[in-house]
């Protein structure tokens, strides 16, 4: 594990005098280290093209020996399955996870944006204590809300309805934390000049700081999307009737229906997965940015 | 931060009311409800759904609180003497659950502190390819939990899965039980959060590394220093504060742990795998007893910040010497 990273190189301390003969035996030291770095591509990303190739084989396919890499003939039975079948209504839960995610995703942005900055920016009675109290639940893990919030759901009746995924999540303090930690960064000057061309404070908010911060914003949306697509136990209680779950959920449901039709639950699998890794393949600069930044406040 | 706070207008702007003139006053005026307005929408989700709940679980557990019927009456501390009673069948089976989770964080937090680690020193070289790579091993974590759930379960499936299919061409013959019987369900929760998860902690490793600062290795070099002792006395002191971030949260992840034992396990083999937030959703959303389930989830909680403390501590304490 922690091993080749020490193994592929030269043993006696690299001194600033490089030879030729030192640069060749370096370049051969190489070829062990792509080796493990292709070794453990294949490993992470295998299990995930195994995932696409099945959902386009036939049933039969999917369970030969020895198993088939490429489908020995194409099929879309497993989504056509999926498709059709009344007891898993897919292309509605694929509308609620999309709905649930941009619903959540949009009050995430305007309620931390709307928050980090009058905590980064303002001065006012009961800023401390607005800021402890954010920080504090930091450290309360989250399973504890799940009883009482259950109970204000339901209160609220939500339970059973897309509400119950937008709204409680926003709560969360991430991204208060993250958009406060960048506006603090900003220069000031920008916002004072602003302020003395009598602009308010809204103003200052829309046309200042919200145009500097797209790179954060971006970073917030693309995790908060991803967190609310991926989220399961949650949804998997609060919604009850088939036709409200999001896929997440549904997977749940689809693979006690269809237990061994393999190309089916892979289907949907893919049907879950599909939408995250585009968003991936696209703004993965983005998302790393952001995990990447979570840790440096530790 | 807190002296350029204390620059800002804002402060200037409230300070001493006799000394301004009816114009700034009004602009004056606006500030000072403004704070409020930015902060309303975010503090009254976060009242709802954070504050209120922090107080209405406890609430909850001092009740018999059954969903469906209409007396909750008060119990006191009687949900959580009961956790503690061994001759009670909800304490065997809650402690059955808790060991589970202290299992998977016990195994599975190592793997998951040192392999990232180690990858992230591979991909803090500079080398071509190298943002491919990172880009590879953290593509699992993008996927939910549902997701690898279902793939995992095909591909460890005892008659038709991958893995095992493998294994016979190794000559293993026996096909292994992953998903039914000990101690193969808890080499596959491992393995599985280890895959799903890697590149998370990675990822944050390597913006550690990042931050090391470089003159630090030169002279290290200019020492003599082999890379050994490079990374015993530049590389790990410098991560210390992303060390003891990753450890902390690696542990209260581990901990929450229920998606994959759900999806994967079911709790078999009979409950070994059944994990703490597992029994505790099942508890109040499948029984609907929510005063014992809030019971329960305090308990988990509070263990939990004891370990997070006593975690900080230990670094501190090992920063000190």
């Amino acid at each position: 594990m922690a091993v080749p990273t020490t193994a592929p190189r030269p043993a006696p301390p690299a001194r600033p005098v490089a030879s030729t003969g030192r640069r060749r035996s370096r370049a051969w030291a190489r070829v062990p280290f792509y080796a493990v770095l292709l070794a453990l591509s294949v490993a992470f990303f295998a299990p995930i093209l195994w995932m696409i190739s099945t959902s386009f084989k036939t049933a039969g396919d999917a369970t030969a020996l020895p198993p088939q890499w490429i489908p020995p003939t194409w099929s879309t039975e497993g989504y056509q399955t999926l498709l059709t079948d009344p007891q898993v209504p897919v292309l509605r839960w694929l509308a609620n996870s999309l709905l649930a995610g941009v619903g959540h995703t949009l009050l995430v942005l305007l309620t931390a944006a709307l928050a980090a900055y009058a905590l980064a920016r303002m001065n006012f009675r009961g800023k401390n204590l607005a800021f402890a109290l954010i920080v504090s639940t930091l450290f309360v893990p989250g399973f504890v809300f799940l009883m009482p919030n259950y109970l204000i759901v339901d209160a609220l009746d939500w339970l059973d309805s897309v509400w119950a995924l937008i709204v409680p999540s926003a709560a969360s303090a991430f991204g208060v934390f993250f958009l406060r930690q960048f506006f603090l960064s900003l220069p000031r000057e920008l916002e004072e000049a602003a302020l003395l061309d009598g602009a308010n404070r809204w103003q200052i908010f829309r046309r200042v700081v919200v145009p500097l911060s797209l790179a954060p914003l971006s970073t917030l949306a693309v995790l908060s999307f991803l967190a609310s697509w991926n989220d399961f136990l949650w949804p998997l209680y609060v919604l009850f009737n088939p036709e409200n779950l999001t896929l997440p959920a549904g997977l749940a449901t689809l693979r006690n229906a269809y237990g061994t039709d393999f190309p089916a639950v892979m289907a949907g699998a893919v049907l879950a997965s599909l939408p995250v890794l585009v968003i991936y393949a696209v703004a993965q600069r983005y998302i790393i940015a952001g995990v990447s930044r979570s840790g440096l406040k530790g | 931060m807190t002296t350029a706070e204390l620059a800002s207008p804002a402060v200037r702007e409230n300070q001493g009311p006799e000394r301004t003139t009816p114009r700034t006053r009004s602009a004056r005026h606006g500030s000072r409800y403004a704070p409020y307005l930015f902060l309303a929408p975010f503090m009254l989700i976060f009242g709802v759904f954070v504050l209120a709940p922090a107080a209405y679980g406890i609430w909850i557990s001092l009740h018999n609180w059954d969903f469906f019927l209409p007396s909750r009456p008060w119990v006191g501390l009687g949900n959580y003497i009961e956790l503690f009673d061994p001759t009670a069948l909800v304490a065997v089976q809650f402690w059955e659950s808790m060991r589970a989770t202290g299992l998977f964080v016990l195994f599975s937090v190592p793997f998951l502190v040192v392999i990232p680690l180690g990858l992230a020193l591979m991909l803090n070289r500079t080398f071509p390819g190298r943002t491919f790579f990172r880009a590879v091993y953290f593509a699992p974590y993008v996927l939910g939990v549902s997701v690898i759930g279902v793939l995992w379960q095909y591909l460890l499936n005892a008659n038709a899965g991958l893995i095992n299919y493998h294994l016979a061409q190794l000559g293993i013959a026996e096909a292994i039980p992953w998903l039914t019987a000990t101690p193969w369900v808890w080499v596959t929760l491992v393995g599985v959060t280890v895959w799903w998860t890697l590149g998370f902690n990675a990822v944050v490793y390597l913006a550690g590394l990042q931050g090391i600062d470089s003159t630090l290795y030169e002279a290290a070099r200019m020492d003599g220093a082999g890379k050994r002792h490079e990374f015993w006395h530049v590389t790990l002191p410098g991560l210390r504060p992303v060390l003891l971030f990753v450890v902390t949260i690696t542990i209260l992840a581990s901990a929450n742990v229920f998606g994959q034992a759900y999806l994967l396990t079911g709790g078999a083999p009979s409950n070994e795998t059944r994990t703490a937030i597992m029994y505790i959703a099942q508890t109040g959303f499948e029984q609907f007893r929510i005063g014992k389930a809030s019971a329960m989830s305090y308990i988990l909680a509070l263990l939990l910040i004891g370990v997070s403390t006593l975690n900080f501590l230990l670094f501190r304490r090992q920063e000190r010497n």
